[in-house]
């Protein structure tokens, strides 16, 4: 294994926008499809990355480690694990489709766009890759920037407060994550990630002061859990989704928020789970007003955009629910640690059925905006005759995202709550209310509302069904909420390897 | 030490003092108006000196009865003033062309604070470090006002000239005290008199001293409560006159600041640590809420100056004596001036060619730049992105050194206002982005010119915040000379 793969993965899209800037700005058409083409390199490199990726052998693989800044001891330090892998997949599929679905709704400013969102592909995969914390860090504010362009030149109306807001918050949380790491760092005495990792969960220096190790806890939970974004810190996200451009918004709920969650199995549990499993019970209970709350204000929405912005808070909540029963596990003993790797399982699965779903939503809600111009779901009705096709993606899509069994949905949740039933059932019994209300939600707010109904013939008489680019963004996702449906074996054993390893490693 | 090696040592400044009498002799003789070779002339002798100065590294010498040392830290500091000197004489070409017949003078006046900046560098007396602090006051207030038909400008030269003169008398003031309870104005001298147990009761002169010290270096360095000069001197003063403000005598202030404190008064280490650390959270909240309330980008850029004097003030409290760790403050201000160096001058290289192409700083007028000037408006982004501490960027490596000393030193009420801070930042700097980014530009949109010289500064600047945000090794390296001070605490 002498190539390089994740860091040709990682850096192809920068400096593929890099060399982008040499197309003059009138060539929209080469941009565009230069940009798809630069896209695909990391696709394919992920998929095999997932396939020659060793399950058997487990942990850290296609290790690279050079020193970066030997002073600091900070190396460039990367590898995935089978958390990861997926993950990157994920990042490279979306941020593919992305590309392709803006190729054909991106007119304005498009030169800057398509680079600007390289860019942004660059600093995802950076963070799903890095095993140093200055690594860690430089990539994850480094998909900040693009991405607040973004909101705010291609977004809605209320794109700069959007933006801006997106911007701060996420900035609030990183500068915390940055003292953290400051704290670790003179803990530790190196930047490492797996390093920091493998002494905790010996030593347990932190054990001495509780304090700090509560500050530090914390001050990572805030960068997190804002991306995330668990309740109270998501009031970014209703804004930020809403007005973003359609592949925008698919990235945001896609891939960013998976940022977050993926920092809590990355970081939080492995470095502090002592912190981690003392306050589970808070964690645990802002997971499920996230899951019920999310839901509920789902219910509320009028806007179609905002209901699927909603939904992502809530469907985040799963993720949080099954960090903090693992976390709670730990204090429990070996009795529950199948519980507690089930319920991580189901976290790392619902991040990556929640990117498919609802990335494929955000898709689905650009499709129709761009027909009729507006996401009132009063004015709609009836539509399930005048555009069948859409009609049948969307109930998938849907029924995936309120937990059909048969759809890949249905498995993350079965295991979140499966998982968190047998450590925290309290918990677990509040939490399932969110899945009533994602059912009344998508049934009667998107079916009926929507699909249902009288058509007013006069009003969208002239719509029309998806085109054939729409469908072929709408295909690879589908293919997966229905693969994962029924047969999530393969990518569940990526994850049961990782997270099993690593309960194992934290009792 | 013969006068050889005293010459070789001065050398530095002695091609300084050349190159200012060769412009102003040149001057004289040369009848012709356009003197285009001024600016070239005082490029080459700051150049030249500053290779001289970088020669120098790795000695630790004191020369002219201990006046004057040349040291790691010191030529740390020749290269920063000097490098701002370069820079701003490039920025101030096409700025001064149309606007003064006086410009070979202008050149000659640079390169006499640049000279006096280095003396402040080496500075290791209490008297060289008054001449040095007076020498590079008392020019800076002519370039301000050099524009005297300008009123702004006129103005702005008078609030900087009382503000300066009154805070030196203070800071004479405090001289006078240390001199009269310990004899002597050496600074080592003056270290081990105070560690010679003398009584408490001497720490009762010294605390005022110490204070009244601070109104000088506070005012070169633009420290809240000593800073009310500066928006007003910003805002006026012609625009390349700004940029060299904000960070070479900011820079050489913080280097006379620290030798002064650090090598000359570490017994009193608590008292002026606490000092500074009350100004320095005083200094970022202060600068910061201010700054997001203007509508004029020079004003904006002299409150943002003024609180990242307070995050680099962090490093000169938070200072520690391990020799191990890479976190010892001191390299967190000194890396954190040389990135604030290419940062600021290259946020104001945008300022000086906006205003030449359109007469306006004010900031909704950036509306749209991206459309008029793509390379400008992205690489504008890039300064400002690395003023508001973004990876990547020379800024972030400034205050991840900074904020590492205080979580060192576990002083995290230090390091947690200064993140709060930095996200307070975030706003104005975002506020320019969204103007140049997200607003349409206003017709015509007309792309605005840079002129040659400016492209060079920008060229260097951007190559230079990256460098340092990505491969800060060799920066590190340089600013490791810092340990020295520390050595004598």
């Amino acid at each position: 294994m002498n190539f390089p793969i994740l860091t040709v993965i990682t850096f192809v899209p920068v400096i593929g926008a890099i060399v982008g800037l040499l197309i003059p700005k009138e060539q929209e058409k080469t941009i565009k499809w230069y940009s798809v083409a630069v896209s695909l390199i990391p696709l394919v490199l992920s998929i095999i990355l997932w396939v020659t990726y060793d399950n058997a052998a487990g942990g850290m693989q296609f290790v690279e480690k050079v020193p970066w800044i030997p002073t600091l001891g900070v190396t460039y330090h990367v590898g995935v694990d089978g958390i990861s892998v997926p993950m990157i997949f994920l990042t490279a599929l979306l941020t593919t489709l992305s590309l392709f679905y803006s190729a054909y709704t991106i007119h304005t400013r498009v030169k800057e766009y398509f680079l600007l969102f390289l860019l942004l592909e660059t600093g995802m995969f950076g963070v799903f890759v890095a095993l140093d914390f200055v690594l860690f860090y430089v990539f994850w504010e480094v998909g900040l920037v693009p991405m607040y362009l973004l909101i705010g030149i291609w977004g809605g109306q209320n794109r700069l407060y959007a933006a801006i807001k997106f911007f701060i918050y996420t900035l609030v949380g990183s500068v915390a994550m940055l003292l953290a790491i400051l704290y670790i760092y003179f803990n530790v005495g190196s930047f490492d990630i797996l390093e920091a990792t493998a002494r905790f969960s010996q030593v347990r220096p932190f054990m001495q002061n509780f304090t700090a190790v509560s500050l530090a806890f914390w001050a990572f939970f805030l960068a997190f859990a804002i991306k995330v974004p668990s309740f109270p810190f998501h009031t970014w996200l209703p804004d930020a989704h809403t007005e973003a451009p359609t592949a925008g918004s698919v990235i945001l709920a896609g891939i960013l928020l998976k940022l977050g969650a993926y920092g809590f199995l990355r970081i939080v549990l492995p470095i502090f789970p002592e912190a981690f499993s003392y306050y589970a019970p808070a964690v645990g209970v802002l997971a499920v007003i996230s899951i019920v709350y999310g839901a509920l204000v789902c219910m509320a929405q009028w806007d179609l955009k905002r209901l699927i912005a909603y939904s992502s808070v809530s469907h985040m909540g799963y993720v949080m629910l099954g960090l903090a029963a693992a976390a709670a596990s730990l204090t429990r003993g070996e009795a529950v640690t199948n519980s507690a790797a089930m319920a991580l399982n189901g976290a790392a699965l619902q991040m990556f059925n929640h990117g498919i779903i609802t990335g494929g939503l955000f898709f689905l809600v650009g499709v129709i905006y761009e027909r009729a111009h507006t996401r009132d779901l009063h004015v709609f009705g009836g539509l399930g005759a005048k555009l069948p096709y859409y009609y049948g993606i969307m109930a998938v899509t849907g029924f995936a995202s309120l937990g059909l069994p048969g759809l890949a949905g249905f498995w993350s949740e079965f295991f979140v709550f499966r998982g968190t039933f047998a450590i925290i059932p309290i918990y677990a019994v509040i939490g399932v209310l969110g899945v009533i209300f994602t059912a009344a939600y998508i049934l009667w707010k998107i079916i009926q509302y929507m699909f249902l109904g009288p058509f007013n013939e006069e009003r969208w008489g002239k719509l029309t069904d998806m085109e054939l680019f729409e469908k072929v963004t709408m295909w690879p996702l589908v293919i997966f909420m229905v693969l994962f449906g029924i047969y999530p074996t393969p990518i569940l054993n990526l994850f049961n390897a990782a997270t099993t390893a690593l309960m194992g490693r934290l009792l | 030490m013969t006068l050889a090696q005293i010459i070789e040592l001065l050398l530095p400044q002695l091609i300084l003092l050349i190159t200012v009498l060769a412009i102003f002799i040149a001057d004289l003789a040369d009848t012709r108006k356009e003197k285009g070779w001024a600016p070239y002339v005082a490029l080459a002798g700051i150049l030249l000196a500053l290779v001289v100065s970088s020669l120098h590294w790795g000695r630790e010498v004191a020369l002219l009865g201990n006046m004057l040392r040349v040291d790691r830290f010191s030529v740390f500091f020749n290269g920063v003033v000097l490098a701002a000197s370069a820079l701003s004489v490039l920025l101030a070409i096409s700025y001064m062309r149309p606007r003064t017949p006086y410009r070979a003078e202008f050149y000659a006046l640079l390169t006499v604070v640049a000279l006096a900046m280095t003396l402040a560098a080496g500075a290791n007396n209490i008297l060289m470090v008054y001449l040095a602090m007076e020498s590079i006051s008392i020019t800076s207030y002519v370039l301000v006002g050099y524009l005297r038909q300008d009123a702004k400008a006129n103005e702005a030269a008078i609030k900087y000239f009382l503000y300066g003169a009154a805070t030196s008398a203070m800071m004479l003031y405090g001289m006078s005290l240390l001199f009269g309870i310990s004899g002597t104005l050496d600074l080592k001298e003056l270290a081990d008199f105070f560690a010679a147990g003398v009584p408490e009761t001497s720490r009762w002169i010294a605390f005022p001293a110490m204070v009244l010290l601070l109104a000088g270096f506070g005012f070169k360095t633009a420290l809240v409560p000593f800073h009310q000069w500066s928006p007003d001197t910003y805002e006026g003063a012609p625009t390349p006159v700004t940029a060299f403000l904000s960070v070479g005598p900011k820079a050489a202030g913080f280097a006379i600041l620290m030798r002064v404190f650090i090598t000359g008064l570490p017994r009193f280490y608590t008292d002026w640590a606490a000092l500074l650390a009350g100004i320095s959270i005083v200094t970022m909240t202060l600068g910061n809420l201010v700054a997001l309330r203007q509508s004029n980008i020079k004003r904006m850029l002299a409150y943002s100056s003024i609180a990242h004097a307070g995050y680099i003030l962090i490093g000169v409290v938070c200072l520690s004596l391990s020799t191990t760790s890479p976190f010892n403050g001191i390299n967190g201000a000194m890396i954190y001036l040389l990135a604030y160096l290419f940062t600021n001058v290259g946020a104001f290289l945008t300022v000086i060619a906006f205003e030449e192409a359109t007469g306006s700083t004010t900031i909704a007028d950036y509306a749209g730049l991206m459309k008029r000037s793509p390379w400008l408006a992205v690489t504008m982004l890039v300064f400002l992105l690395s003023l508001t501490g973004i990876p990547s960027t020379g800024g972030f490596i400034g205050k991840l050194f900074v904020f590492g000393a205080a979580i060192q030193v576990q002083f995290y009420l230090l390091a947690i206002v200064g993140i709060i801070n930095s996200a307070i930042a975030a706003f104005y700097y975002l506020n320019v982005v969204r103007y140049m980014f997200f607003t349409p530009a206003p017709e015509p949109a007309s792309p605005v010119p840079v002129p040659r010289p400016l492209r060079w500064v920008l060229a260097v600047c951007l190559v230079m915040t990256f460098v340092i945000g990505l491969y800060p090794q060799p920066f590190m390296n340089l600013a490791a000379g810092g340990a020295g001070l520390l050595a004598s605490l």
